[in-house]
This record gives structure tokens, C-alpha cells and sequence, in this order.
């Protein structure tokens, strides 16, 4: 085989979260009322269309989460039978898409479709006479527009070109997709194809196709142009070191993903045991829960995070044997993270739910149960923990976002991720005094604004259609 | 169409609506909720408007205010104060009508009234708004206000804030800020249905001599028709948004005219009908979005024909001001109509020749039978905990001494107003709540203080059906799953086809079989109710806790659940403990009679003793405060009128001596130091009063 | 009343104690301070002699919590959590790295992060407030409907972004107001209006969005529709009514924060050099000056529930039920 599958920490949870969001998915479709509230998010145009481009984001994370060691390349003259030798470099799947973003990496900065670099530099230029000048100037780029080789005027219409075709394939693709999707749901109402396309394109469908279909649109569209454009060109420029701004941006996807996601793994439990507990129960128990998540509560959070940070740093200085590659210790401290994180931000919700399970616990159907003798364990799982989920569900989708903001401000306070890991928050804290350069290098900040704002606008647009699906009020 | 001509007949009416249609926008379109609604309310004027919930009787009278939820559109017709048009008003000139012209009182004092503002700040806002009193004036008017409305010492209470007021004192604020702004008509939506009927007596009572005193119209929202017999001049019934039946009130008692307010009357319970079905309303109110083409009450009329299902008939005269939207009175049809007017006449007086084949009620039980349940001295203490360290200082006593007896098979009713403890003992019976101290004994075992093991296998034997079928039912379970919640708990080990039993049960209270895998929130409120009886029956008890199972309900589906009930009683042979504040259900279907006051038990006997000779000064006021729905049947409980003031105080601080002594009429020295013990009167019949020795 | 006050500082007494000992943990129990020491000395310069060195200096070489070797009361006060955590309620924080005494420090960089934190916290609150009582009093028309268009927008921008963002624009590009520096006295207020303007504006998303919500919550309420039926004019309403009693809601989300405004902000302070408390705290982060870090932790913590007590007692003010019970 010519990989060797490598299963880092980070994969095994995003991967059991998949496992989590199907199985919930499945569960919920049996459920009437879960499955009335989500056919009311899919009703909401701007809650499907921040879906779908949530979950193109998700598919690049995902792509990232698959990683594998490369074999290198078999030394001369060795006989067949001999050990297979693997890279040290773990890559990902996504990775091995992107190979040609990763491995050409320019000198140093270069603006976005550009094919010289941004600054001049001393240069020996052989004359024609094949004597050696130095002249100061912008040095050609080594990948940036290299097939246009000299002739470098060519560069807009080449762009322009590449761009065209790109999207016009793109958008005949995406034709082709919205004919066969309102083609079928033709078929499944029985009536004709043309009627079809117009139910879906003037909203008369249950589910937002509409919506879905234009978030994908301009999702084909973009990616179109950055496929077509990006083999030749840095789309995004490159930073200080060379490398592609592109590429970092989508590495930094999944950092953001596992962040969002994987602290939930945490919060969820702890806030949903505890805050039901407390709120069943009463007495000495809730007094002990509410007495832990005020005390905990009563640390302002960057600090308590800052210093559980400074101590897993410690540790992991102080202990290098534990790791045996710089990229699975960078995973680590971004799980630790997120357990961090997890721990110092489960007392909201667990305020809420405990309060909710008061209000729940004096309920006539949670006496009924007492009436019979039910168990206290079988009446919070069967009474109390379903009328609950729409509470869970709503400050799950509520608390991505803010995570995903957190993880900036915590890697640029130094408290954040790895600083050899590509995330939002280490891009721009490499990228933040470059403004203050002359001539100022915009293009990684605003690379990661951009890609930023959309991930954290779509996740809050989601969780506004969430929570007014689920709000009991709102039905 | 009659309107032109009555108009003419009364050029006086203060409030004019024609044809007035109001709807609520949601998912895109507009319901209609209130068509083609006409009517009209004359200066001094008691116009009732009866419905049952969801007709449309409270957003009519919103959308007169023009103060419908943002949803809510008027989406045609007419409605005239004094000759003005309210709908054509710029909003400026509305606010001016608003509080000025016609004020309303709501259904919810607790809530209808701002938790931080101060009594006086609220009144004083409507002076301000429709008057020129200002400063020490307007201070005084407030005053004058409160007093007007009956409440003591009003200079102390415009300092205060509404969560210091009882109850109903707060609707009499709420009285006083809607007549400050000197109202020519007063919109009442339902203004006592929150409040307990001694309560309610005193209201009703104040409304009564406010609107004589000022001459004002009143428009009175309500669904009790024993609220309408008390107060109203003229009647207007509604169903499914439609005005279907307008007279005047006595014509109305006398002859009801359409089937629905007919049907109405037959289901309401009474003595009269003790032992037999109340006749019941098939089917259910059409909701907004699916009402039926024709006559809106047909799909449910004994009466229907073809006609009925394909065109709305029109106002046909019935008598004099009477007047009845129903195919039956149109050209033609007198005979039948002549017939039905006579079968309800019937129906609504009818009051001695059913109780006959009623069980002889108040017969006591033969002596062989062991009483299944005993209740002794009984005492559920809840602690007050005050100060720094949360010591407690005191407790209420929300039961404090009640000793009660039921017989296999009986049914025992515990009446009382709200606050006086009478669920907290369904809860201890069951021990859902701890007692503090006194026995109750199952079948001549004791079960007060058990451990939760040991009361596990009594558990089958006694269950509890609750009030609201809205919070009974978990709705995240399937029917069959909450009917066979007790049967998985309780009879786990027996080996039994838990299918069959599901569907059998569901048979039993009337539930079609594939309600099994529906869940709760696809009921009505009667039909969920049903479940609510069938999860209970699931474990065959012999004693079922009813705790007021009826009063979320409407008048003709309480029906159908007393029904239920009493078929359930006689195939059984199960015992009830009827948890009440509703005469009317009591004197349907107890045998026994209970009546509790601030956690003690005043009065108790046979129903026959207790609610034809009422003994304890407390039941008598409670019986007398209840407004008879037929106008014959009022007086017949005790003679004279009796008024209690006052409230029922808190049970952390009960009066010293008898509880009752501050509101009593009889009331001695001896009554302010003593609690009264226990007198029986006859071997079912005991009081505590100091009167009876 | 009173006993509803003393009863709430009662309970702030073990959930100071909490924090003590989970700061306490935290510091010296989950890494040793050898640990620390080996960190802070580097890899090469680790023996255990400079570890030793390294403890005694700071005062860490004694036990944790019981010191067998002393006599008399000494067996608990010569300890580390005595010494380092016990005496943070004395106010005694020991000395940072640069052998400078926190406490001192501390006192000293409150001022210009009061400067700061005091005019965004008053200004902002202003904004958003006012802000949400316009969407509330315009809902479900086109003004409410892109005025949460632009708050989810705005809360879905990094505060990284406003701080980088507003220097570029405002000191860069424009060059209005220097670019970061604190000066004393007027002179502060030239470099106080970039990062209170950003401080404001970075908040208006969220906050508004929170506050708009609670409005239309109190909006539904039935005594609002009892002041609508009395005449009274919309904005009579609003203002008379439902302001008052939105009021307390807001109050659970304001009041606690009031006293950590103290604490400076850890982002705008480290942007704009000013020397407060959150600059403070970043470098002791970057530095890893355990001491400090510890001593702003339990500064923190003691500040929030200074919050929590002046939330309760706010409370008595504009809640009359609390106050008369």
C-alpha cells in the first residue's frame, strides 16, 4: 500500500461526531415533534442556505481530517522485500488535493494573482553582452503565472480566461444539477418537469430548495474559479514565508470545526447531566451543582482558560516524550483546548436546563410517573431529557459560532492553538502588523476575514432558524 | 338581512357593530377567525356574548378596542361608539376612545396589571390621559376610585403594587383604572373566570351596581352561562366566529332556540340529571382553517340536512328581540321548529322527573363494606424559611387535620376554593407529597410514611387522573407508550400481551384503536383527557384521584368526561375521590360530599344533606355565590343571598379560633378563641361549626 | 431586605474559598513546581540545582499544604498554599518574575483600564440599548428586519477585526488619532477614542440582538395590552412599561460586569499599548508569569462576585417584589 492511515485524536472525535450527528439525525426523523421542528428549519430559506454553506465548510474539514503518511520513495537498488519506509509528514486527504497550493511555496510576499513579488529586491540580471547587472525590482514570482513565462502582459486576459471557462463549466454544472433535482421532485408529485422548476424556484416546495440551490450555486461559482484559477496562481497572494494564502485559509477550516464541534463533546454532557440533576432533584444535590458552576463561573473565563493553558503548556514542555510527531502533539494541545474550553463553559447551559427541569419536574406527566412508581433515572431519561433536547439543540448551534470567535481571540492572546497549527486566530496574528508595513499586505487578513465572517455568519443565520424552530413559543 | 330595521327599532345603542370580520395572518395567509358579526349594546345595557373557547368572543372584543396581537386582521365591518366609527379613527383619535370611551377589563388580573408600578401611578396614567385632574385631584379621584371598587383603606393601597393585592383585589383595580377614565361602555372578557366563585360573586356583584350607578353599556365575555343568567339584559352565543342565536335574557333561559345553545344547556350537570348521560355535542369545533361550507355548527347537529351542509342560513325572527340563525326556523319548517323550541324548553327547566331513575343518591353504604380508604387527621406542613440563615419560622398548613372516608365504589367529592388544600391531600393520599403527621390507610393498611419500595405494589391500587390534559401528557411520547408507562412500571414481572391491553383500554374510554402510535398534541382536550383516564385505568385501580378533571374543559366536553366517568364507576366499581370547586359536577356525580376551608374539613356528608341543607355558614355562601344557570333553579340551594367579604386568608397565618370567623355573618366570641370540633348531625352528616352543639 | 443582602455576601464566602483552592490546583497541584521551574529555566539550563534555586527564590520549595518540619502554627503557615493562596484574601499577591510587588502594580494599572473600560461600558450600553428600544418599537417592519440583518452581522465579525480594522481606518488611512500609547491627564482622551469607539461598536451586535429580544418578550406580556386599552401613547407604553420592566433582565446581564470593567480589556489594551490591567495580564501570559497570572485570576473572580452582590441589591431597587419580601 502506498499510505499508511494515521489516526490523529482530533480525527477519531470529528469522526465519532459524524457518527453522533447521524445517528441524531436518524433518531430525530422518528421523533414527530423533532422532525416537525427540522422540516420548519428546511422550510427557512436563509436557514437552508446557511446550511449548505455550512456544510461545505464541514466537507473541507472533513477532507481534513482524513490524514495518512506518504510512502517515500524506495531507495535505489532496494530489493522488493525490504521495509516500506513512510514520510514523518503527516498529510491530509485534503492535502493531497491541494498539493499544488501546498508545495508552491514563493520567497516571501506576493499580492493575490500577481506574478511578481510585492517587493523589489537586488537582483544580478545577465545582460545581453553577458555581463552581470544588479537592478533593484520586483522579482518574478517562481509559480505565480509560470506558463505565461515571459510574456507577462498576457496576465489579465489569461485571468480573465481561466476565470470564464472555469465558471462557465461551473455554472452548466449547476444547471444540470437544479434540473435534475427539480426533475425528480417533478416525478414525486406527478406533475411535469416545468411545473417542477417553477415550484422550486418561486418557494412552493416544503423544503427551501431554492435556497439550496443558490447557496450552491454561488458555492460551484466560487469554487469554479478558484479550481480554474488556482493551478496557476496564488488566488490569495502568499504570506511572509511564501506560502499560499489559499491554502492556509482552508486548513484553517477545520481548526475552527474542531474547535466549534469537539468542546460540545464536552459541554454536553457535564451541562446536560448536572443541570437536569440539580433541577430534579433539589435539594443538597442542587445546592452542590449550583455551588460548583457559580464558583466555576465566577473565574472570568479568558483566565481560567489562560491559566489552564499555561499549565497543559507545562506539561507538554516538560513531558516531549509523549509525542512522537510535532503534528500529533499541535493535535493534542488543540484537543486539550477544546477540553478546556468545554470544562469552563458548561454553567450556562446547565443554568438553563436546570431551571427548565424545575419548571418540567412539577409537571402533571412527571407526577403521573411518580404515581406509578416510575424510577427517578427512567423519568429524567423518558420525561425529562426529550423535552429538553429542543433547549440542547438550540445552545449547540448557538455555541459554534462563538467558539469559532473565541479560538481567534485566544491563538492571538497566545492561549490559543499550536503556533505551527493553521487556524484563523494564527493567521492573524502572523498577519496583524503587516498592515502597519508600507505599502500595507492585506490580502492574509482579509483572506481570513472573509472566510471567517462567512463560517460565523452562516453558523448564527442557522442558529437564529434553529432556535425559532425549536422554540416551543414560536410553534 | 334584519340589521336595517333594528336599527331603527333602537336609535339609542350605545355600541353598533356590523358585520364586523377579523382574521389571523400566519404562513402567508389570512384565517378568518370572526365573519359577519352584528350586534349592538345600549347605554345602561348588559349585552352577554356566550361562547365556548376558541369562537372568537375575546378577539371580537380586542379588535372593538382595535388592540388585536400583531397577527390579527379586521378584515371588514363596522363598529360605532355613539355614532363614530372606530375603524376609520386615525390611531391618535383612538387612543382617545381607548380608556375614555369604552374601557376593558381582562380575564387575568394577575398579570394584566405592571409588577413594578405602584396601584396609584397605574390609575393615575388614565387620568392623566382622558381627564384634567392633576397633582393632589387627581390623588383624591384615584382614591375616590378604589373606594368606589370596595377596597379598605384605599389611601395605603395607591402606594402599593399589584403583587400585594389578593386576587381580587387586583380585578378590582383593574375595575377602578377602567372606570377612571368615565367609560360609556365597559368591556368585561371574561372578568371572573380566574377568580373563585365567592370571589366572582363579589365582582359580579360590583358590576352590577357600577354600570346601574353610571348608566354605562356593558359588553360581558363569557363562557358560564350561570355568569350570563346573573347578569346579562340580552345574549348574543357565538360559535366558530358566527353569531348564531341573539335574545333577551329571559327569553333566552326560557326557550333556547338553536341546536347548539340547546345542546348547551342539555350538557350541563346537575342533580336533575344524577345517574344518567348528559347529552353531549358530537365531534369538535372546526378550526380556522378547515370551517365547514353552509351552517358552521352542522357537521355537529342532530338536526342537519342537506341544506344545512351547503348554505348559511340567515337571522329568522324567533319571538320578541329574538332571533336565531338556524335553517330550522326559516319558511316553512315551523312544525319541526315548534317541536325542537318545546323539547328544549323542556330540556333546560326539566328538574324532577330524571332524578328517579338516578341511584338513590346519599343512600349510606351498607355497613358490611370496609371503607377501601381512610384518611385520619391527616396534615401536609410546608416550612417558611426566613432570614440570614433560611431558618424556618413557620409553616403553611395547607392540610391540617382532615379526616375523611371512601367506600369501594363511591364517590367521595372534596369542594373547596382554590388555596384551601384540597389537591395537596389527593397528592398526599397518593404520597406524592410526604405527610407531616395523621394515617392513611388503603384498605385498612397504612401507607402514610411507607418507604418508596414499599409502596410500590400498593401503587396500583390507587392512581390519579390531573387537571390540565395539556401538562398530563408527556408530548414527546406516543399514546400507547404513556398508557403503558404504569403497565411497564407496575406489572413488569406478569407476562401479558401489553398491545392488547393498550388497545383495550383505549376501547374503553372511547378511543378509536389507532391512537396507539398518534401522540398527544394530534387530542382535543377531551380526547386527551380520555388517555389521561386510560394510562390511570391501565393498572386497574380501584380508587382514581380525580383532581378537578373537568375544569380546563368546555361545557360540552366536561360532559363527555362525566359521562365516562360514570360509566366507568359502574362497570368497575371504582371508587372516586373527586377533587372539585364545581357544584354542578358534585351534584352530578358524588355520593358523599366534603367541603374544605384554609385546610380543615367544615362540612361533610351525603350530597343530598349538604347541598340541599347546607349546615356550615361556608358552605352555604359557597353554594349561594354559585350563579345558577337556570334562572328557576337560583334560590333553590338556601333562600336568601349570602355575601361573603373578604378573602380567604393565607394558611401560613390562619385566623386564631375558627378559620372562618372574620368572614362570618354568626361568628361569637367564642368562634374568635376556638377551633370548633367536629358535630355530627346524623350518622353520615358532620360540621364544625361553634352553631351546632 | 437586609437579611436577603447578608445571606447573598454570606454565600460569596465559600465560593471565594472555591476559587482559592481551584486557582490553588490549578497552579500547584496539577504541575509540580519543578514542573514550572524546569519551563521557565529552558532545556538546557535545567539541574537540580538551578530547579532548587529557582523554587527557593520564589518561595516554592515549601510543601503543599502541611509542613511537618515547622513547629507550631508553622505547620500551616509555612506552606505554599498558606503563603501563595491563603494570603491572596489579605490582598498580599507576592511578586512577579521581574521581582516588582503585584499588588502595587496592580493599584497602579487600574486607572487607565478604568479609562477605558468605564466610558465603553456606559457609552455602549447607551447605544445598544437605545438601539434596541428603536427595533422594538419598529417590529416586524423593514427597519427591525435589517436591523437584525446588520446585528448578526456585526456579531458575526471577530473583535480582532474591529481593533485591527478601526487602527487601520481611523489612525492608518486617516491618521484622526494615534495609532496606540496612553498619555495622563487631557492628553488621554486623544488616545481614548479609538479604542472606546471600537469598544462600542465591536458590542452593538450582540448586545442589541439580546436586548431587542427581551423587549419583545416584555412587549407580549398582558399589562402591556392593559396600557395599550388605557390610551396611552405608544411611546408611553414603551417607556412607562415595558422599559421598567425589561429593566430587570437587563440589570442580571449589566451589573455583574460592572465591577470586572476594572480588569481592562485583555484585546484593546494589548492593540492600543495602554498600560492597564488586561495588558498586564496578556504579558504575564506571553511571559508566564505564574504569580501574576494567579493573582488576576483571583482578582477576577472576587470582582465578579462583587457583580453578583450588586446585581441582588440593584435588584431591591428596580424590582418591587424583592424589595417589599
Amino acid at each position: 500500500m502506498p499510505i499508511q492511515p494515521v489516526l490523529l485524536w482530533s480525527d477519531f472525535f470529528i469522526w465519532l461526531l459524524v457518527a453522533a450527528g447521524v445517528g441524531a439525525a436518524w433518531w430525530s426523523a422518528r421523533q414527530p415533534l423533532l422532525a416537525a421542528a427540522w422540516g420548519r428549519v428546511g422550510h427557512n430559506r436563509v436557514g437552508v442556505a446557511a446550511a449548505t454553506l455550512l456544510a461545505a465548510f464541514a466537507l473541507v474539514g472533513l477532507l481534513d481530517s482524513l490524514h495518512y503518511r506518504p510512502q517515500l520513495p524506495a531507495k535505489a537498488g532496494a530489493s522488493p522485500g525490504e521495509k516500506i519506509n513512510y514520510s514523518v509528514e503527516v498529510l491530509s486527504l485534503l492535502d493531497g488535493l491541494l498539493t499544488p497550493l501546498r508545495t508552491r511555496v514563493e520567497k516571501t510576499y506576493s499580492e493575490p494573482l500577481a506574478t511578481r513579488a510585492y517587493a523589489k529586491e537586488m537582483m544580478e540580471v545577465r545582460q545581453e553582452d553577458g555581463s552581470l547587472r544588479t537592478l533593484r525590482d520586483y522579482p518574478r514570482l517562481r509559480f505565480g503565472g509560470a506558463a505565461l513565462g515571459a510574456d507577462e502582459v498576457r496576465a489579465p486576459a489569461d485571468i480573465a480566461g481561466r476565470a470564464l471557462r472555469a465558471l462557465l463549466a461551473g455554472v452548466v454544472g449547476w444547471l444540470a444539477l437544479c434540473a435534475l433535482v427539480s426533475g425528480r421532485l417533478a416525478r414525486k408529485v406527478g406533475v411535469p418537469r416545468r411545473e417542477g422548476w417553477r415550484r422550486v424556484w418561486h418557494g412552493e416546495t416544503t423544503f427551501a430548495w431554492n435556497a439550496l440551490l443558490a447557496a450552491l450555486g454561488v458555492i460551484v461559482a466560487l469554487l469554479a474559479v478558484l479550481v480554474g484559477l488556482g493551478g496557476e496562481y496564488h488566488v490569495f497572494g502568499t504570506d511572509k514565508v511564501g506560502q499560499d494564502v489559499l491554502y492556509q485559509v482552508l486548513k484553517s477550516v477545520r481548526t475552527a470545526l474542531v474547535i466549534g464541534l469537539v468542546t460540545t463533546l464536552v459541554t454536553l454532557p457535564l451541562a446536560v447531566f448536572l443541570g437536569i440533576v440539580a433541577g430534579y432533584f433539589r435539594g443538597w444535590i442542587d445546592d452542590l451543582i449550583q455551588y460548583l458552576y457559580t464558583t466555576l463561573n465566577s473565574i472570568p473565563g479568558v483566565l481560567l482558560i489562560a491559566a489552564a493553558v499555561l499549565m497543559m503548556q507545562v506539561a507538554i514542555d516538560t513531558h516531549p516524550q509523549w509525542f512522537a510527531t510535532a503534528a500529533e502533539r499541535a493535535d493534542l494541545r488543540l484537543l486539550a483546548l477544546c477540553f478546556i474550553l468545554g470544562l469552563t463553559s458548561w454553567t450556562g447551559l446547565a443554568r438553563l436546563l436546570r431551571g427548565e427541569a424545575l419548571k418540567l419536574r412539577e409537571l402533571e406527566y412527571v407526577q403521573a410517573a411518580q404515581a406509578f412508581g416510575v424510577s427517578d433515572l427512567r423519568i429524567l431519561s423518558r420525561h425529562l431529557l426529550p423535552n429538553l433536547m429542543h433547549i440542547v439543540i438550540i445552545a449547540l448551534v448557538m455555541d459554534f459560532s462563538g467558539l469559532v470567535l473565541a479560538e481567534a481571540v485566544l491563538s492571538y492572546v497566545g492561549i490559543g492553538v499550536d503556533p505551527t497549527m493553521i487556524s484563523f486566530g494564527t493567521m492573524i496574528n502572523n498577519a496583524r502588523m503587516e498592515l502597519g508595513r508600507e505599502p500595507a499586505v492585506w490580502w492574509s487578513l482579509t483572506a481570513a476575514f472573509v472566510f471567517m465572517f462567512v463560517l460565523v455568519l452562516a453558523a448564527n443565520l442557522l442558529a437564529d432558524a434553529v432556535r425559532d424552530a425549536f422554540d416551543p413559543r414560536m410553534a | 338581512m334584519v340589521e336595517p330595521a333594528r336599527n331603527a327599532l333602537e336609535p339609542t345603542s350605545l355600541l353598533e357593530v356590523r358585520n364586523l370580520s377579523l382574521g389571523f395572518a400566519g404562513g402567508g395567509r389570512v384565517l378568518t377567525a370572526v365573519s359577519g358579526l352584528s350586534f349592538s349594546v345600549a347605554a345602561g345595557e348588559t349585552y352577554a356574548l356566550l361562547g365556548e373557547s376558541g369562537c372568537g368572543k375575546s378577539a371580537s372584543a380586542l379588535a372593538l378596542m382595535r388592540l388585536l396581537p400583531a397577527a390579527g386582521r379586521i378584515l371588514g365591518g363596522e363598529v360605532r361608539l355613539e355614532g363614530r366609527d372606530l375603524l376609520g379613527l386615525a390611531e391618535a383619535e383612538m387612543r382617545s376612545v381607548r380608556g375614555g370611551g369604552m374601557a376593558m377589563i381582562f380575564q387575568e388580573p394577575a398579570t394584566s396589571l405592571n409588577p413594578v408600578l405602584t396601584v396609584g401611578r397605574q390609575i393615575g396614567e388614565v387620568l392623566a390621559q382622558h381627564t384634567d385632574l392633576a397633582g393632589e385631584a387627581a390623588r383624591a379621584k384615584a382614591e375616590k376610585l378604589l373606594a368606589a371598587v370596595g377596597i379598605a383603606d384605599p389611601a395605603r393601597r395607591l402606594c402599593e403594587y399589584p403583587f400585594q393585592l389578593s386576587g381580587g383585589m387586583k380585578q378590582r383595580v383593574m375595575i377602578s383604572i377602567a372606570l377612571a377614565g368615565n367609560p360609556r361602555l365597559l368591556v368585561a372578557d371574561e372578568p371572573t373566570t380566574a377568580l373563585d366563585v365567592t370571589i366572582q360573586a363579589q365582582i359580579l356583584d360590583l358590576l352590577q351596581d357600577l354600570q346601574a350607578e353610571r348608566e354605562m353599556g356593558m359588553l360581558l365575555i363569557t363562557h358560564d352561562l350561570g355568569v350570563v343568567a346573573r347578569m346579562a339584559h340580552r345574549v348574543g352565543v357565538m360559535y366558530a366566529g358566527e353569531l348564531v342565536e341573539e335574545a333577551p335574557a329571559a327569553g333566552f333561559f326560557d326557550a333556547p332556540r338553536h341546536p347548539y345553545t340547546q345542546a348547551l344547556f342539555a350538557a350541563l350537570p346537575d342533580l336533575s340529571r344524577r345517574g344518567m348521560r348528559l347529552q353531549t355535542i358530537a365531534g369538535q369545533v372546526p378550526t380556522l382553517a378547515a370551517m365547514p361550507a353552509g351552517c358552521r355548527f352542522a357537521p355537529r347537529c342532530p338536526h342537519a340536512w342537506e341544506r344545512c351542509r351547503s348554505e348559511s342560513p340567515d337571522w329568522s325572527a324567533a319571538g320578541e328581540g329574538h332571533r336565531v340563525r338556524c335553517h330550522l326556523y326559516g319558511e316553512g319548517l315551523e312544525a319541526t321548529a315548534k317541536r325542537l323550541v318545546a323539547e328544549g324548553t323542556e330540556r333546560s327547566r326539566n328538574a324532577s322527573v330524571a332524578g328517579e331513575d338516578a341511584p338513590a343518591p346519599g343512600s349510606a353504604s351498607p355497613p358490611s363494606h370496609p371503607p377501601l380508604l381512610r384518611i385520619a387527621d391527616l396534615q401536609v406542613h410546608f416550612p417558611i424559611r426566613r432570614g440570614v440563615f433560611q431558618r424556618t419560622v413557620g409553616h403553611v398548613r395547607a392540610v391540617d387535620g382532615v379526616s375523611l372516608t371512601l367506600t369501594a365504589g363511591k364517590t367521595l367529592a372534596l369542594v373547596g376554593e382554590s388555596g384551601c388544600g384540597k389537591t395537596t391531600v389527593g397528592k398526599a393520599v397518593l404520597q406524592l407529597l410526604r405527610p407531616t403527621g395523621g394515617s392513611v390507610l388503603l384498605d385498612g393498611r397504612e401507607i402514610a410514611g411507607l418507604s418508596r419500595s414499599a409502596m410500590r405494589p400498593l401503587r396500583r391500587r390507587m392512581q390519579m387522573v390531573f387537571q390540565d390534559p395539556f401538562a398530563s401528557l408527556n408530548p414527546r411520547l406516543r399514546v400507547g407508550e404513556i398508557i403503558a408507562e404504569g403497565l411497564r412500571a407496575l406489572l413488569a414481572g406478569e407476562r401479558r400481551d401489553t398491545a392488547a391491553v393498550v388497545a383495550a383500554l383505549l376501547a374503553q374510554v372511547g378511543l378509536d384503536a389507532g391512537a396507539v402510535d398518534r401522540y398527544p398534541h394530534e387530542f382535543s382536550g377531551g380526547q386527551r383527557q380520555r388517555i389521561a383516564i386510560a394510562r390511570a385505568l391501565a393498572v386497574q385501580p380501584e380508587l382514581l384521584i380525580c383532581d378537578e378533571p373537568t375544569s380546563a374543559l368546555d361545557v360540552s366536553v366536561q360532559a363527555q368526561i362525566l359521562n365516562l366517568l360514570g360509566e366507568l364507576q359502574a362497570s368497575l366499581g371504582l371508587a372516586y375521590l373527586f377533587i372539585t370547586h364545581n357544584f354542578a359536577v358534585v351534584e352530578h356525580l358524588a355520593h358523599e360530599v366534603a367541603v374544605m376551608y384554609l385546610g380543615r374539613i367544615v362540612e361533610r356528608g351525603t350530597v343530598e344533606e349538604v347541598l340541599r341543607q347546607p349546615q356550615h355558614p361556608y358552605t352555604k355562601a359557597l353554594l349561594s355565590a354559585v350563579p345558577a344557570p337556570r334562572p328557576a333553579a337560583a334560590g333553590e340551594a338556601g333562600g336568601s343571598i349570602i355575601r361573603l367579604p373578604g378573602e380567604t386568608p393565607s394558611p401560613a397565618k390562619p385566623p386564631a379560633g375558627c378559620h372562618f370567623h372574620p368572614r362570618c355573618a354568626f361568628a361569637t366570641a367564642e368562634c374568635r378563641e376556638r377551633y370548633p370540633d367536629e358535630r355530627a348531625l346524623s350518622a353520615t352528616r358532620v360540621v364544625r361549626c361553634h352553631l351546632y352543639r | 431586605m437586609l437579611a436577603y443582602i447578608v445571606r447573598r455576601l454570606l454565600y460569596a464566602i465559600p465560593i471565594l474559598i472555591g476559587v482559592n483552592l481551584l486557582t490553588f490546583a490549578l497552579f500547584f497541584v496539577v504541575n509540580t513546581p519543578d514542573d514550572m521551574a524546569r519551563m521557565q529555566l529552558g532545556v538546557k539550563r535545567v539541574t537540580p540545582e538551578a530547579i532548587q534555586k529557582w523554587k527557593a527564590e520564589r518561595g516554592y520549595d515549601k510543601p503543599l499544604f502541611v509542613n511537618g518540619k515547622a513547629g507550631g502554627v508553622g505547620v500551616v503557615t509555612e506552606t505554599i498554599f498558606f503563603e501563595k493562596s491563603a494570603r491572596m484574601f489579605a490582598g498580599d499577591f507576592g511578586r512577579a518574575e521581574d521581582g516588582r510587588d503585584i499588588a502595587r502594580e496592580i493599584r497602579a494599572r487600574m486607572v487607565p483600564s478604568l479609562a477605558i473600560a468605564l466610558p465603553t461600558f456606559v457609552l455602549g450600553l447607551f447605544v445598544t440599548v437605545s438601539f434596541a428600544l428603536l427595533l422594538a418599537f419598529f417590529r416586524a417592519t423593514a427597519l427591525d428586519f435589517w436591523g437584525v440583518v446588520l446585528c448578526v452581522a456585526m456579531m458575526s465579525i471577530s473583535g480582532l477585526f474591529y481593533i485591527i480594522g478601526g487602527q487601520y481606518l481611523f489612525a492608518k488611512i486617516f491618521r484622526l488619532v494615534p495609532i496606540s500609547g496612553f498619555g495622563g491627564g487631557l492628553d488621554a482622551m486623544r488616545f481614548l477614542l479609538l479604542p472606546v469607539l471600537i469598544g462600542v461598536v465591536s458590542g452593538i451586535g450582540s448586545s442589541t440582538r439580546w436586548y431587542r429580544t427581551i423587549f419583545l418578550e416584555e412587549i407580549n406580556k398582558d399589562y402591556v395590552r392593559t396600557a395599550r386599552a388605557k390610551g396611552l401613547k405608544e411611546t408611553a407604553v414603551m417607556f412607562g412599561h415595558v422599559l421598567r420592566n425589561a429593566l430587570i433582565p437587563i440589570l442580571t446581564g449589566v451589573v455583574v460586569v460592572i465591577p470586572l470593567l476594572f480588569m481592562g480589556s485583555l484585546l484593546t489594551e494589548s492593540f492600543f499599548g495602554i498600560p492597564g490591567l488586561g495588558s498586564y495580564t496578556i504579558d504575564a501570559i506571553n511571559a508566564q508569569d505564574f504569580a501574576v497570572v494567579r493573582a488576576m485570576v483571583f482578582i477576577g473572580s472576587v470582582l465578579y462576585i462583587v457583580g453578583l452582590i450588586l446585581t441582588d441589591i440593584s435588584y431591591t431597587l428596580v424590582d418591587p417584589r424583592i424589595r417589599f419580601n
